[in-house]
Parts: structure tokens; sequence; C-alpha cells
């Protein structure tokens, strides 16, 4: 693995240029909280490129989750903007990013946010019954190793299997772009590797853009890229030359 | 069928099912509000479209008018006034029946009918029975209800006392009219199918016992269409004048019209006001309760709309789990409205006499009723479900921030060690959120209102019956004259077997004019200090009847514009017919009627009728009441004899017991807002708190002492709302006595303790089992899970 910083717009040296799928400018998110400002994000400009897996890692309240936000049609910036292929998403209206997100995103929330009134089965479904081409849910659940709980509340799941749907759901409609917020923070080794296992299958077999936050640096050693994030900023994009598989990161 | 709905709504049927207990209660909110809805406008309908049906297919009449004897030579005179279609004139006198079986004499009313059937106004239904035959002169057709009343059958007598002479009467048939569908007579307040018939006879009979051969003393008129009612009246009462005229009047002056009419204005009301009351409470309960399904799910929310799901979508969503509430409740409320509807038309049944009576549940009412519960629900959730709609996805994402309390205004000013923590815990509760406060002790208020509304009309009535018929008529028997008689009359009927005390009364028909407004009513004249007869307001107090000038009752004075010591024109319309300027000397507020008063030395002078009377109120002794009857029923001059407590009895029968069942409804309902309120509100603080108090008891706290802390606060609204409940059931008691003011009854506003303590009683009963539903749900607290799953 190189550590070799570069700057952050700075393209992916290879002989064909790949396809830059997001190019974020400038992009400043500050929260208003009555009369104070909360910068969360100062200033951030990044690209991802087609098909590319990037680790984001950063210290806890540096942005992290704000950036995925907004890139994946959630959140818009306060300035800056975002182009997903030919879309400004900065420049949607709530309809269009509702589409965005709807054709070409999945997500893996920091808080899972399963619907708890709906079994693991029900609450993939829920994403399956809009998508285009779909797995089945059964499929998808069975990528995360969980088709012994098809039928569980996630009340009558742990953390770590909460999490697991919450992936499931976020793959199941072999979305274009993946953004996953610590998507194994709650899960042992061997699951943890379960699950980042299917996200790299997805990754790699339907060339989705997929960007996960993780606070385990093990991590990014799977990815393409390693972005740092720190106070509101890119502090730092490494490329990784040496790919491994999930199974063979030194956790 | 669950397999094939799609995950969402999936979600949505969950839902529901986690949240039956509270949406029972809402969906049984709008049930009785849709119920009240369904129920008044079946009946409405069902009285409204019989009436239609019946008066056109029968002919009744749009002009009455009655006289003393008129030759039928003045028939083309009438039939000659412009806009008049049809007349008819009949004979018909009051004569009192002694009907085997019955101890008391009955009331009755001769009408005369052409000896071979005809197409005419008024037309009878034949029940049972044949017509009867030319040249028969006992044969009688007679009232259905009667006939029912005694088991009568064709062929059965009656006797009635014609002239001074006991004729014997045989019954061919029996018939209903429409001039009689409301069979009561003259100064009762309910109908005695008993005591009361109406007999039609051959004309040439009933011409011959009254010597009124070649003429009439009643008028009926049917109107061309478009013809003006009053011009016609005014020419009949000029074409009348000398004959003794009483006086024309239009259907809203006839007894039996203006009844059923009342009637379908009240159900009119009742199913506007009552709803009303009863959605509003459901769309209040729709928004506590969806507002906190979408604080709970915001994070939900916030994953579905980062899935794809457009706000349309989340919308909706929401949308329709209102709709499965409304479409429920509309539901169950069409049902127990049908019922209820059903039950009222069969108790209207045994009031009105109409050939048929026929329930029907029209799809407009159900459309009408699913409409008005949804844009109740709507008011009351489209709010919550926009703000659900507009949540920032991204903002959604991101725990709720812990509520920010703050000491209350009582710790504030240093009132803080007087409570102990948990207690602060409730009042910090209840002071962060005042509004929401308020609205859940506003909803218990209302449903101590609605308790309130639901049991005071037997109040009232109870109130009106004892004014009535023990406070103003103390007499046993009262006895009303063809004539008017002389005081001659007084010391006969003072000797009459038990007889003890004897007190004259006179009934004029009158009317009264105050520039162009005029009232047909009647004048009573009272004797100096009368016992028997006590004129009183409506609290009960002895009123004084001046020597001179009319007291009048104060809704006469007001629909005449008139104010005390004004002048008001009387128009006597029976005996000399003079017209006299008359001060009005005094008012007096009385819940029924829109009567006069004046002293009877007074009106007979102003009549210039020496010492005469028309009416008898007699006190007598009972054990002789079999021979004071037989003496009564031989008395040539009686027209009429009534007794006081017979018609106390059927009032009670009739009328109360109808409405201690309506009140029974009533009572369920109110009781149904009451839960519904208060188990919501404490579900609620549950479902707010729950964590809180799951953390408490991880913290050692007991079971008791976390009750404390969410049941206190429900204590603190439910004590809150008794007062607040009680004025606002006051006020919604004056409003109602308000719309429902007529000029045929005030209906006096009176709330017994007993009421009040009841109501209080029903909603503390509500609240404590809403509160021990949710204390056992508070045992169950499952300490893990809270604290496992994210809020
Ligand atoms: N809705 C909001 N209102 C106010 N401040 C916010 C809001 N969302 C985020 N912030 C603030 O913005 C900053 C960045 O938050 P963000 O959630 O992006 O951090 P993060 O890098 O994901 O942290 P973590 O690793 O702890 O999840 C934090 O200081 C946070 O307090
Ligand atoms: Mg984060």
């Amino acid at each position: 693995m190189s550590t070799r910083p570069i700057p952050a717009q700075s393209t992916v040296p290879s002989v064909a240029q790949p396809y830059a799928v997001f190019e974020a400018r400038g992009i400043t998110k500050i929260y208003r909280m009555g009369e104070v400002e909360v910068p969360a994000l100062r200033g951030v400009d990044l690209d991802l490129f087609e098909g590319e897996f990037v680790v984001l890692l950063g210290p806890s309240g540096s942005g992290k989750s704000t950036l995925l936000n907004i890139l994946g049609g959630l959140d818009v910036p306060t300035s800056g903007s975002v182009r997903y292929r030919d879309h400004d998403l900065t420049k949607d209206d709530d309809a269009h990013l509702t589409g965005y997100r709807r054709k070409h995103v999945g997500f893996v929330f920091q808080f899972y946010n399963l619907i708890p009134s709906l079994t693991a089965r029900e609450n993939v479904a829920l994403v399956t019954e809009i998508a285009a081409h779909p797995m089945t849910p059964e499929e998808a659940l069975g990528l995360v190793g969980m088709s012994h709980r098809l039928d569980h509340f996630p009340a009558q799941l742990s953390g770590g299997e909460q999490q697991r749907v919450a992936i499931a759901r976020a793959i199941s409609k072999r979305p274009d772009v993946l953004l996953c917020d610590e998507p194994t923070g709650a899960l042992d080794i061997e699951t943890g590797i379960l699950v980042l296992d299917a996200i790299e299958r997805v990754n790699r077999e339907l060339g989705t853009t997929t960007a996960v936050i993780t606070h385990n640096a093990a991590i990014s050693g799977m990815a393409d890229r390693i972005v740092s994030v720190a106070d509101g900023r890119i502090a730092q994009v490494r490329v990784n030359t040496h790919k491994q598989a999930p199974s063979e990161l030194a956790w | 069928m669950f397999r094939f709905l799609r995950a969402i709504d999936r979600k949505l049927v969950r839902d529901i099912w986690h949240l039956k207990g509270q949406m029972t209660a809402i969906i049984s909110v709008i049930a009785c509000g849709v119920a009240t809805f369904v129920m008044s406008l079946t009946a409405l309908e069902a009285l409204r479209t019989t009436q239609e049906a019946y008066y056109d297919r029968y002919r009744f009449a749009d002009v009455f008018a009655y006289l003393k004897r008129a030759p039928n030579t003045l028939i083309p005179r009438l039939a000659e006034i412009p806009g008049v279609a049809h007349v008819q004139t009949r004979v018909a006198r009051d004569v009192i029946l002694d009907v085997p079986g019955l101890p008391e004499p009955a009331a009755g009313r001769l009408i005369s009918i052409p000896e071979v059937e005809r197409i005419d106004l008024n037309a009878l239904h034949l029940r049972s029975g044949r017509y009867i035959e030319p040249g028969r002169d006992d044969e009688v057709l007679v009232t259905d209800g009667f006939a029912v009343a005694h088991g009568f059958h064709p062929g059965d007598r009656v006797t009635a006392i014609i002239n001074g002479r006991r004729r014997q009467l045989r019954i061919v048939g029996t018939v209903l009219s429409p001039e009689y569908i409301y069979t009561i007579r003259l100064g009762s307040l309910v109908p005695d199918d008993k005591r009361f018939a109406i007999m039609w006879m051959g004309e040439r009979s009933i011409s011959a016992a009254f010597d009124m051969e070649g003429a009439f003393n009643d008028i009926a008129l049917d109107l061309m269409h478009g013809a003006d009612e009053q011009e016609v009246i005014d020419r009949v009462d000029r074409l009348i004048e000398q004959y003794g005229g009483m006086g024309a009047h239009g259907r809203r002056d006839q007894i039996s019209h203006r009844f059923v009419s009342d009637e379908i204005k009240q159900l009119e009301r009742m199913g506007t006001i009552v709803p009303s009351l009863f959605l509003s409470v459901a769309a209040f309960l729709l928004n506590v309760v969806l507002s906190r399904i979408i604080a709970l799910q915001r994070d939900q929310i916030a994953a579905l709309k980062a899935f794809g799901y457009s706000n349309f979508e989340v919308g909706l969503h929401y949308m329709k789990l209102v709709l499965v509430v409304v479409v429920l409740g509309v539901a169950t409320g069409c049902g127990v409205g049908c019922l209820l509807g059903r039950h009222m038309t069969t108790m209207y049944a045994k009031f009105y006499k109409f050939p048929i009576l026929l329930f029907s549940l029209p799809a407009k009412v159900i459309v009408l009723a699913f409409l008005v519960s949804l844009v109740a629900a709507a008011i009351g959730t489209l709010g919550v479900i926009r703000k659900a709609v507009k949540l920032p996805p991204a903002e959604a994402m991101r725990p709720e921030p812990p509520t920010s309390y703050r000491p209350t205004i009582l710790e504030r000013l240093g009132f803080a060690s007087w409570f102990s923590q948990p207690a602060r815990m409730i009042l910090r509760h209840i002071e962060r959120r005042p509004l929401k406060s308020f609205f859940s002790m506003f909803g218990i208020a209302m449903a101590i209102a609605v308790q309130l509304l639901g049991r005071f009309p037997a109040d009232s009535l109870g109130h009106l019956l004892e004014l009535q018929f023990h406070v103003s008529e103390r007499q046993d028997l009262r006895i009303t004259l063809y004539e008017s008689a002389s005081w001659q009359g007084v010391y006969e009927l003072q000797h009459l077997p038990g007889v003890l005390r004897v007190e004259p009364r006179k009934m004029v028909l009158v009317r009264f004019k105050n520039g162009h407004i005029t009232r047909r009513t009647l004048i009573q004249g009272l004797v100096d200090e009368p016992v028997l007869n006590n004129l009183i307001d409506e609290q009960g107090r002895t009123v004084e009847l001046p020597e001179e000038g009319v007291v009048m009752n104060a809704k006469l004075a007001s629909v005449l514009g008139l104010k005390l010591d004004d002048t008001v024109t009387i128009q006597f319309l029976q005996g000399t017919r003079q017209t006299v300027e008359v001060p009005v000397t005094r008012l007096i507020s009385e819940n029924l009627g829109t009567f006069a008063y004046m002293n009877l030395r007074a009106l007979n002078r102003l009549m210039q009728e020496g010492n005469s009377f028309s009416e008898v109120n007699l006190s007598a002794d009972l054990d002789q009441y079999d021979q004071l009857y037989e003496q009564i029923k031989k008395t040539p001059r009686a027209a009429n004899v009534a007794v006081k407590q017979v018609s106390v009895d059927s009032f009670r029968r009739t009328v109360m017991d109808n409405m201690l069942q309506m009140q029974f409804f009533n009572v369920i309902f109110a009781c149904v807002i009451a839960f519904g309120v208060v188990y919501n509100t404490a579900r609620i603080a549950l479902s707010e708190r729950g964590r809180e108090l799951a953390s408490l008891r991880v913290l050692g706290l007991t079971r008791g002492e976390i009750s404390f802390i969410l049941l206190g606060e429900l204590a603190v609204l439910t004590l809150a709302a008794i007062p607040f409940g009680i004025g606002c059931g006051l006020i919604l008691v004056k409003l109602v006595c308000h719309f429902l003011n007529s000029e045929m009854y005030r209906i006096p506003f009176v709330i017994t303790a007993k009421t009040l303590g009841m109501s209080v009683l029903v909603v503390v009963v509500a609240a404590i089992v809403s509160g021990l539903v949710v204390r056992r749900r508070l045992d169950e607290l499952d300490l893990i899970a809270v604290l496992k799953t994210r809020e």
C-alpha cells in the first residue's frame, strides 16, 4: 500500500482515464442552530470514479457522514456544486433528488434505520419493490449470511444482524452507487469479513461505485483509494496499489 | 392477502396493529359521531319522505279554519277565492266517550265524511274493516291507534255523549289520517291513544245529531301552486267572520303537522351538533396520535426517503393510516347508526301514525358520513402529515436531540423544595409542552362536557314535568265545556260527588297584533289567587296576576316585538269578537308555548261576557272517582275531560322512557370519548417516556415509583379537566338550549348535582381504568428491548 499523499482533485494515474461519476467542487455545509453556526464541511473537492471502491477515514465529527449524505442526494451543500454524471445535484429540486436516490443510490446508514415493524425480508423488499433490476430479498440477505433470519423482526436481531440486513437492503437493488456509513461498526471480524465480501462483490461484479466510511483503518486495505477527512476538509487522498480481499485484511 | 401486500403497506398494517388500542379508541369516537349522524339522518329521511308522500297521496290540506256555523251557500264563495284549488267543508265536534273497560271518560272528536266514499282532501287510509255505508247512521271509522289501544275490531261499539244523550256508535273500520299523524288533543303534551279518538261519521247523521243540516263548521282548503297563503287566509277570515270564524291558519299552525315538522327540525340540529362534537374530538385524537407516530418514525421516514420513496408516497403512507381509521370508524358508525336509526324509526312509528314508516339507509348518507369524517380527519392530520413529508431526509438520520427541560415556574418561584424528584419530573413534563398538555386536558374536559350534554335532557324534562304537573297544574281533573258557561255552572259542578274544589278558567282564541306582526294563540283567563291552576314562571315562582292588562309569555312578546307597558291589539276570535287595545302589564318567562294570561274578570269585561268561563279545574276525592266519572259522562256540556294523573303517567311512559333510552346511548357515547381521550393520553405519555422510565428502572426505581411519574401526569391533567369540563359542558348545554328554543317550547337550563357528579365520575373512572391498563404495560416494560432500540 502506498502512503504517498496526492491532491484530492488529482485523478488516478492510469492509462485509460476513468470516468468521474461524482465531481464535488468547493462544497461547504454549515448547520445553523439558532445563533450558532456549526461548519461541518469547509470546502471539499472530491471526485469518485466509475466502479471504484473508496474508503473515508476521519475522526468523529469531522464531517464524513455529512459528505456522504450530500453525495447520496439526502442533503444539499450550503455552497459549492456536486455533479453525478450529467446531473447537478445541487440544482436538483426535491423530486429530482428523490428520483436520483431511487434509481441510483444504495445506502447503509450509521444507525441502520431498519423499519422495526417489518421483518428482515420485508425491510429488503421495501427497496426491491421500487427498484428496476433488483435481486430477490432472499438473495440479498443470503449475500450477508442472513438466510436463517429472513422472518425476524429487527427487535429480534442482534446489532450486527441488524447492520447486515441494512447492507442487504442497500445492495439488493444493484445500485450504481453504494454509500455505506460504518457498515461494520458493530460486527466481529468474521461477520465483518462476510459483509465486506458482499459489498466488494457488488462493487466488483456490478461495477458499483462504492464509498465506505469506517473507523477501522484496516478496511483501507481493500479500497482503491483512501480519503481522509479532518475538520470538514479532505486532509489526504491515498491510492492503494495492493488491493486485498476482505479475508486478507489484518483487523 | 397479506402476502401480496407491498412491504410499505405491511408496515402500515403492523403499525396499526401495534397501535390497536389507540386506534380502536379513535375509531370508536368517530363511530359514535357517525352513528348519531346516520341515526339522525336516516330517521330524518324516513320522517320527511314519508310525510311528503303521505301528504301528497292523501291530499293533506294547506289552509284550515274552524267556525261556529256557516250555511253551505258559503261554499262557492270560498271556492272563488283566488288561489284556492279545492274546498272541503265538514262538521266537526268534540264529544266525550264512554269506552268499555275505561273508568274515566275519554275524549273524542267526530268529523263528518261523505256517505259514499269519494276523492277528497284529507283522505283516510283504511287500516281494517270497511268504509261506512249510506243510511246506517251509527257507523263510524276510528283512528287505528285508539282501536289498537283498546283491542277494538270492526263491529265493536263505543258510546259517545252527543248533546247530553248516550249514543252507541259502531266501529266499521279503523283508519289513519294525514291530519292526525300526531294524534294529540288540544292542551296535552303527548298523544294518548287510549283516551283520545277521532271518529269519522256520515255527513247526514252527524248533521242531524248536532243540528247542522245545510251547514258546516270546519273548512279545509287546498291551494293552487304558487298561491299566496296569507292572502287566502285573510280572505277566508273575512268571509267567515260573521259565522263565528276562529281564524284560518296554514299548515304551520296545524298541530299534527307542527309536531312532525318540529321533530324533523330537531333531528336536523341533532344530526349536526352532536356529530361535529365527536368528530372534533376524533380529529384532535388523530392529531395527537399521528404526531406521536411521526415523531417516533422520524428515522424510518428518513430511510424511506433515502431509498427513493417520494414525498407523495411517504405522505400517502400516513394518509392511508388515517384513511383506515376513518373507514373503520365510518363503517362501524354506519352499522350502529343504522341500528339506532331503525330503533328511532320504530319509536316514531309509535308516536306518529303513518300508513307505513319505511326505514332505509340511503347511500348518500353513508357517502356524506364518510366525507364529513374525512374532512374532520384531514383537518386533524394534514398539518402533521405535511410535517412528515417536509422532514429533510438527512436531518432525520440523526437521533433526535435530547429534549430540553427547565425548572418549572413553581420551582423558579422558589417552591422547589415542596416537590419530590418524581413530582418535579411530572410538572416539568407538563410545562415543557403547555399546548399539548392543554389539549390533552381539553380532550378529557370534552368527555365531561359530552356527558353533561347527554344527561341534561332528562334533568330539564324532569324539571318541566315537576313545574307543569306539580307546581302549576294542581287539579285532578279538567273539564272543557262546549260553550262558555256562566257562574251558575261552577256551583253545579261543585255538587258532583267527591269534588273538593272547583276553579273556573277561560280559554279564548285570539289574534294578537302589533303593527303588521300577528299571532294566533290563546288567552287564559284565571281567577284571583288560583289554587288549582297556578300561574308560575320558569323557575316555579308564583306570578301575581295584575287586575288589568295582559300578562304575556316572554317568547310571545319577543315574537310580537313588544316590551313591558306597550299596548297590544287583541282581536277575539270567539264570542262577540271585539278588537281591543290592552297594555302588557307583566312579562313572564315560561318553557312552553306562546300563551297570554288575564284576570278572568278583566277578560270577561273586555269580551262583554259577564261571568263566563270555558273550563273548570277540579280537585276531587280519590275514593269517589267512579261516581264522579259516571256523572261527568252524563254532563251534556262537557266536551273534553282530562285526568291529570293519567296525563302524567302517559307522559312519563312515552316521553321519559324514550328519553332515558336515548340518554343511555348518549352516556355510552360520552364514555367512549372519555375513555378514548384518557387512554390515548396515557398511551402517548407511555410511548414518549417509556425509554426514560425504563432507564429509571435500570437505575433502581421501583415500578410504583415510575408509575407515579407517568400516571401522576394523567392525574394532574384529569383533575385540571374537571372544572374546565364542567364549564365547557354548561356552555354547550346552554348553547343547545338556545338552539332548540322554539315557539313550542324553551328547554330549561337545568342540571342536577347528580348529573354533574355522574359525569365527572364516569370520566374519572375512565381515567383510572386507562391508567390501570397503562400501568400494566409499565409492569411489562421490557427493559432490554427499550434500551436496545434506538428511538
Ligand atoms: N443536523 C445537524 N445540526 C447541527 N449540527 C450537525 C448536524 N449534523 C451534523 N452536525 C455537526 O456537523 C459535524 C459533522 O457531523 P458528521 O455527522 O458529518 O460527523 P462524522 O464525521 O460522521 O462523525 P462520526 O464519525 O461521529 O459519525 C459535527 O460537528 C456535528 O455535530
Ligand atoms: Mg457519522
